[in-house]
């Protein structure tokens, strides 16, 4: 115990009576009880009557948003991850209603902090509206028939979210044992203050008696559970490598026998390797000393319908990476056909390499069939249609596509050699 | 990287983008994984010294802020619908004066609207995140290599002014794999936030010329931090809105505009006796590029400003432009959001638009809106 100060002494910003004084005082009793220091601690306050104590207290004080105090100190307690830290959060039952998301998720995680939850079961500083705590038979200036629901239990809500202290106390006289040992609690700690706001609920419910009102809403006052473990560490990757690795390299040793850009688009179905044949070709492409770009474009779900990949190559940088008219189209599945249908009636010349199960779209450009999905199967007929558009148009020879091929794991489940009879 | 033209790498924008971040100086990632920003996120596991996973984007702002009280130099990545969540929390870590770069992947919108499909769509929004007129500075990287330089400026940018940077992208300069030269990459810099080293009484929000306050982490046992994102003193006391205070917020302008000419890059590549100005950026930069390039093949004499500072706007782009009888602005979205940030409503003599959606712009559309007679 020190009597070091933690409050200045200086007059609370509340109403008179209103329960967010006992709060504060019972903080700093606390903390002295712990021995602390002011800067051991940091205060994180939320948006509510209660928030604006912020001013009288000594320790590192902030101050952000309605609602989200607790995200802020989970936060920050993970980027200090300083045992020797104390990071408490004081919100209201209205910080708790709009914000409940980072309190479950904060028990959960077990973030090293303490939530202190000032539930005078309404909105102070907005003028007395009900929250999700306003238990049942509840009056306030905007619902003066009383609320027809219960309020939440927050404790049986922390207490099934993995808390590791939670308590409710009536927020009168001395609980400063309760705080402290919440304040003592490795890992996530809440307690759960019932209060009264003078100007609104003592308004709105008069004769009504604290204790009382707490019991006959259900509510609990003891310590839910105390010693729990479960500590947020956050998480140090110690040896980060640079993500520019030389293996992302591609060392020319072919060469490319194009004559102007050329921009190729796979169509097929998701599954069937459309994005690794279209990376192997431009791979290659670049292994003969050629420019590339790969640009893919899928459905949102990644395992159905269509799979499309655009692939230009050039001697010259590449700026423009779009290829709304494809020179070379290789449309292997319904799927792919489906897709690919628009960009084949722009084609005013090129070649399309299509399977022989579709039917030939309406098109300016030349079309090869070829059954790719009978010869090597669905899973790779895209690869197929890669290497056997390469052995025909010459954009480089086949051994670049081969040497990509045979560097990929790819090729100890599956032969080159099917790929290479045209 | 090697010198040399033969190191041509097989790279998308996500990984230049994460690796010059990380060089910059940040040191957290946390993110809400959502198309197309899904690479920053899975490269940010590999390469940040902390990475967390958020369980929604407001929580992912309010521990950024977190860490970055504590001393971090935090980053995340995300797309219009995380963003739109953000929002208030960017408002209040502008307020407590945090660094911190949020990478924005642009995606077809409104509302979910197509996540695999790039677009440039949100600049106005950004252009509007902070309520009451303030600027977050805001950059666009237009190739590869700017996913490597203006990264680095974006992060230095937040760590010299104190404040959230918005980094503006889109699904095809972060997805697309391209062949690359690394071999000329820049040396990046490392930056550090300034703390306060005096041995009087620590003022959280006081300033010197440079209208950025000095940093204290919460880290340290030697001087209270009072942050607050309401309204407040020098010293982070709420006030409702003493003159004093007025004049604290009002610096947070004051300090983004002040330091503009030490942040504002744009490639102007003009041609003498060219009468025809193309403005654009980010993706559509490219085919704007490649559209120059042809006309100028064909005799036509026209030139570009390829914008990369977006915001705070700068008053040298709309100077540039006012150079040129015919000025043809480049982006993807429906109505010009960069064109009537330069120009207003009311739009200029010769001002015309090449706009699209769901789609990448063409080079050929361009030139045709270039030749146009107007
Ligand atoms: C996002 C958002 N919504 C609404 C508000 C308005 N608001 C300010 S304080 C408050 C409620 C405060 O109630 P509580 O958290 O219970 O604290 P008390 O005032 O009772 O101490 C509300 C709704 C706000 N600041 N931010
Ligand atoms: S309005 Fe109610 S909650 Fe707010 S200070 Fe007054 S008594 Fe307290």
């Amino acid at each position: 115990m020190n009597n070091v100060k933690f409050l200045t002494g200086g007059q609370l910003p509340f109403c008179k009576g209103c329960g967010h004084v006992a709060v504060a005082q019972n903080t700093e009793k606390a903390l002295q009880k712990l021995d602390f220091n002011p800067l051991d601690v940091v205060l994180v306050t939320d948006i509510g009557c209660h928030g604006i104590v912020d001013k009288n207290f000594l320790t590192h004080n902030v101050h952000g948003l309605h609602g989200r105090s607790s995200a802020l100190a989970a936060g920050i307690s993970a980027g200090l991850s300083n045992p020797n830290k104390k990071v408490i959060v004081f919100t209201g039952d209205g910080g708790a209603t709009i914000g409940m998301q980072h309190l479950v998720g904060g028990a959960h995680l077990g973030f090293d902090m303490t939530v202190v939850v000032h539930n005078n079961m309404l909105y102070g500083m907005t003028g007395g509206q009900p929250s999700e705590f306003t238990p049942c038979g509840f009056k306030t200036p905007t619902l003066p028939e009383g609320s027809t629901k219960s309020g939440y239990d927050i404790c049986e809500l922390m207490l099934a979210a993995g808390a590791a202290y939670v308590e409710r106390v009536v927020g009168i006289g001395d609980f400063s044992d309760s705080l402290a040992r919440a304040f003592s609690t490795k890992g996530f700690s809440l307690v759960e203050v019932m209060e009264i706001c003078t100007s609104y609920g003592v308004k709105s419910n008069p004769g009504m008696k604290l204790p009382k009102l707490v019991e006959e809403a259900g509510w609990k006052v003891k310590v839910f559970t105390e010693a729990k473990q479960r500590l947020f560490q956050t998480p140090q990757n110690s040896n980060p490598t640079s993500l520019l690795s030389e293996k992302l390299e591609v060392e020319p040793k072919y060469s490319g026998a194009i004559s102007k850009p050329v921009s190729i688009m796979l169509s097929g179905s998701a599954g069937e390797g459309v994005q690794l044949a279209a990376e192997f070709l431009a791979r290659a492409a670049m292994l003969s000393g050629l420019y590339a770009t790969k640009k893919g474009s899928y459905p949102v779900t990644v395992g159905v319908g269509y799979s499309a990949a655009e692939v230009i190559i050039s001697h010259e940088p590449i700026l423009y990476t779009g290829s709304p008219v494809p020179d070379i189209l290789a449309i292997t599945s319904a799927d792919g056909l489906g897709y690919a249908r628009t960009a084949a009636g722009r084609m005013k010349g090129g070649t399309i390499y299509i399977d022989q199960s579709l039917d030939i779209p309406q098109t300016g450009a030349e079309t090869v069939v070829i059954p790719f999905r009978e010869k090597v199967g669905a899973q790779n007929s895209s690869l197929y249609s890669v290497f056997y558009m390469v052995g025909s148009q010459h954009f480089f020879p086949m051994e670049a596509l081969r040497d990509i091929f045979m560097a990929n794991k790819i090729s100890q489940r599956v032969s080159v050699d099917i790929f290479m009879q045209l | 990287m090697h010198p040399g033209k033969t190191s041509l790498a097989f790279i998308d924008g996500s990984r230049l983008i994460t690796e010059s971040l990380v060089r910059a100086g940040a040191d957290t990632f946390i993110g809400y994984p959502i198309t197309p920003a899904n690479l920053l996120y899975l490269y940010a596991t590999k390469r940040y010294p902390t990475m967390l996973a958020a369980p929604d984007e407001i929580t992912t702002l309010q521990w950024m802020s977190g860490f970055a009280i504590a001393g971090h130099v935090p980053v995340t990545a995300t797309s219009f619908p995380g963003y739109a969540l953000m929002l208030e929390s960017i408002n209040m870590a502008a307020m407590f004066e945090l660094p911190m770069v949020i990478v924005l992947v642009q995606r077809l919108g409104p509302a979910t609207g197509t996540a695999t499909c790039g677009a440039q769509g949100d600049l106005s929004l950004v252009h509007g995140t902070l309520s009451g007129g303030y600027t977050l500075p805001t950059f666009s990287p237009s190739n590869l290599n700017d996913c490597w330089d203006i990264s680095a400026k974006a992060l230095h940018t937040a760590i010299r002014l104190r404040t959230p940077v918005v980094l503006l992208t889109s699904k095809e300069m972060v997805m697309t794999l391209q062949a690359f030269d690394w071999s000329h990459l820049a040396e990046i810099e490392t930056l550090k936030v300034k703390t306060f080293s005096g041995s009087d009484t620590y003022i959280p929000y006081k300033v010197d010329e440079s209208l950025v306050p000095d940093f204290m982490p919460v880290s340290q046992n030697n001087h209270a931090v009072r942050l607050t994102a309401s309204t407040h003193d020098t010293k982070g006391f709420l006030q409702n809105s003493t003159p004093e205070a007025i004049e604290n917020t009002k610096r947070l302008e004051a300090k983004v505009t002040k330091h503009l000419q030490e942040y504002l890059l744009f490639d102007l590549d003009e041609q003498a006796g060219a009468q025809h100005l193309v403005v654009s950026y980010g993706i559509s930069a490219q085919a704007s590029r490649e559209a120059v390039r042809q006309l100028r093949a064909r005799g036509e004499k026209v030139s570009l400003l390829v914008a990369k500072t977006l915001l705070p706007v700068s008053r040298d782009y709309v100077d540039i432009a006012n150079r040129y009888e015919r000025v043809v602005v480049v982006e993807e979205n429906l109505t010009g959001q960069l064109r009537q940030l330069l120009f207003g409503a009311a739009g200029r003599n010769g001002l015309s638009g090449v706009n699209a959606i769901a789609r990448m712009i063409s080079p050929s559309e361009i030139v045709d809106e270039v030749m146009r007679k107007f």
